[in-house]
């Protein structure tokens, strides 16, 4: 019965392969090869379970549905732009949360569980657990794409209604060790999908990052129950892992917008939620023309750009860099001031600005420049908003309220290019934008760095 | 397998995953997160494992619908992580021209 042991040693091998991946994913030198050797360790054991499995039945089903998932996988890779990434991630996470609820739902009709309780529970926590990745995934997907509103979705009574789903999973996963019938089974399956709309539904648009992470250590989880299911140590390492590390990520995450985790996921539950305006009054902010800002900028002697998500959209990388080049040619000095949650993810806008091939020594933290904001001429805001939004120390109220930010209203002037007044992905306003030291440049970000970049070089 | 085995080998597990990813740079947290989310899509070779013994319609086409989520959760996962990791490798010394 028991799998052949050479095939249990190279799956021990895979785990390791698994370690050794994680290890170096965390470090910029060893990333690349950590995820590598990740891969080769999965290939590698998916090819072995094939000899693993004692009298293995429906292989060309098996291999058809191999196939095709793995194209769908690849090509949604490759396609993916790298502002989409996000997304993207959020969608395969939802896809192995809701892999491992089906194996959980095939492994409590074929009835191979009901030898071991504790199998059966794991079983049954597997069920709600990749449910609510599944769904709450796609949901964290459908904010991103901005195919629903990305701010928080308030049902009337909905933390009842919430609380209430939950309960009545955790009810029905109680009866179901008690008395495991099929249609209990699909009467959870189907709570728990709910539970994980409702889970995310209420989570805001910056924070969602924030959940993918949570999420997927939840997917995690859920592997490793059907590992102990299943006996599979491979499964079980491999789950494990990603559930503990996600749950650190998770929280190194949370600190780095300054919030707890508990603030993120029940934030919106509470009266915050209320203070997110849609309207803006009509105030005045002082507007200019991409000529003023050429000599503006190319009067100053030190600058510094943030760069935001509205950056990427616009596909403006590479003439922000153009920018860059053409000031630091005319002797300014010039650095880039990356806010750990700048983009849509942590980290992202590193990933989206290497792309342009703008130089790492560049590109400063948040920590290392915010002392120097204070002795700028100029600090450009090209797509950003929320990050630079003094509401964020100020105001007790704000959403927002607690996470660092960086301290652009500190410079001498600040140049804000944006689209149109509309509040960032956050939804609420800045009042930075009404300060007398700013000066806006409304439009597209690539078509007005392109005047800018025209601009200071007629001077 | 021993169940005591398999607690054992689950609580040892934790405590490697916290470990391991303790000293991330927070420029790596994207990557970081992708590559783990691969990771779990090793789920594929328990899909496998279930659907190779899997009877009847209703068995079988959620059997096929967790090897075709699994196979995208691990295959798109390693190579969007590596498209990302790949933007980070060390350029040719791009030093300013000034």
């Amino acid at each position: 019965m028991n799998p052949p042991i050479w095939t249990e040693l190279i799956n021990l091998v895979a785990a390791v392969a698994f370690i050794l991946a994680l290890k170096a994913l965390s470090g910029p030198k060893t990333a690349r090869l950590g995820n590598r050797v990740g891969a080769i360790g999965a290939i590698v054991a998916t090819v072995v379970v094939f000899f693993a499995i004692n009298n293995i039945q429906n292989v060309e089903i098996i291999l058809i549905a191999m196939v095709v998932g793995s194209l769908l996988g690849y090509f949604a890779a490759k396609k993916v732009q790298m502002t989409q990434m996000p997304q993207m991630v959020a969608l395969f996470n939802g896809a192995g949360g809701g892999a491992a609820m089906a194996v959980a739902v095939i492994e409590f009709l074929t009835g191979s569980i009901y030898t071991s309780p504790i199998a059966l529970v794991a079983t049954v926590l597997t069920i709600i657990i990749g449910g609510v990745a599944f769904t709450g995934s796609i949901v964290t997907f459908l904010k991103l794409q901005e195919l629903m509103t990305s701010r928080p979705v308030i049902i009337p009574l909905g933390r009842f209604i919430t609380i209430g789903v939950a309960l009545a999973n955790l009810a029905l996963a109680g009866y179901l060790i008690v008395d495991p019938t099929a249609w209990a089974m699909w009467t959870l399956s189907v709570l728990a999908l709910v539970l994980g709309i409702l889970f995310v539904l209420p989570v805001g648009g910056a924070d969602v990052p924030i959940v993918i992470s949570l999420l997927n250590a939840f997917t995690g989880l859920s592997v490793a129950g059907m590992g102990y299911v299943l006996e599979n140590v491979l499964l079980l390492v491999g789950g494990t892992l990603v559930g503990a590390s996600g749950t650190l990520l998770t929280r190194l995450m949370a600190q780095a917008m300054g919030r707890p985790l508990t603030n993120t996921l029940f934030g919106a539950f509470t009266k915050t939620a209320q203070k997110i305006s849609n309207s803006q009054e009509d105030r005045s902010v002082k507007s200019a023309q991409p000529n003023d800002i050429g000599i503006m900028l190319a009067y100053a002697s030190r600058v510094i750009i943030v760069p935001g998500y509205g950056l990427a959209v616009a596909q403006a990388q590479q003439s922000l860099r153009e920018l860059v080049d053409l000031l630091m040619s005319k002797g300014i000095e010039v650095q880039y001031a990356i806010h750990p949650v700048a983009g849509r993810m942590p980290g992202h806008m590193n990933v989206l600005l290497a792309e342009a091939d703008v130089p790492y020594d560049q590109l400063k933290e948040m920590d290392e420049i915010n002392s120097e904001f204070a002795s700028t001429d100029v600090a450009v805001v090209v797509g950003a908003n929320d990050v630079v939004n003094p509401a964020a120390r100020t105001d007790a109220d704000s959403p927002i309220y607690g996470m660092p930010i960086l301290n652009v209203d500190q410079a001498e002037q600040v140049v804000f290019m944006k689209r149109s007044m509309r509040p960032g992905f956050a939804g609420i306003d800045n009042e930075l934008l009404f300060n007398d030291k700013t000066t806006l440049l409304f439009g597209d970000a690539k078509d007005s760095l392109t005047k800018v970049i025209a601009a200071v070089k007629a001077i | 397998m021993d169940q005591l085995a398999l607690l054992t080998i689950f609580i040892l597990s934790i405590f490697v995953g916290y470990e391991v990813v303790s000293k991330v740079s927070t420029v790596l947290h994207t990557p970081l997160m992708s590559g783990a989310n691969a990771i779990h899509g090793i789920i594929l070779v328990g899909a496998i494992i279930v659907t190779s013994h899997a009877e009847g319609a209703v068995e079988l086409t959620i059997g096929a619908i967790a090897i075709v989520l699994s196979a995208i959760n691990m295959v798109g996962g390693f190579v969007v992580t590596d498209r990302m990791l790949d933007l980070f490798k060390p350029k040719k010394k791009v030093e300013d021209k000034a």
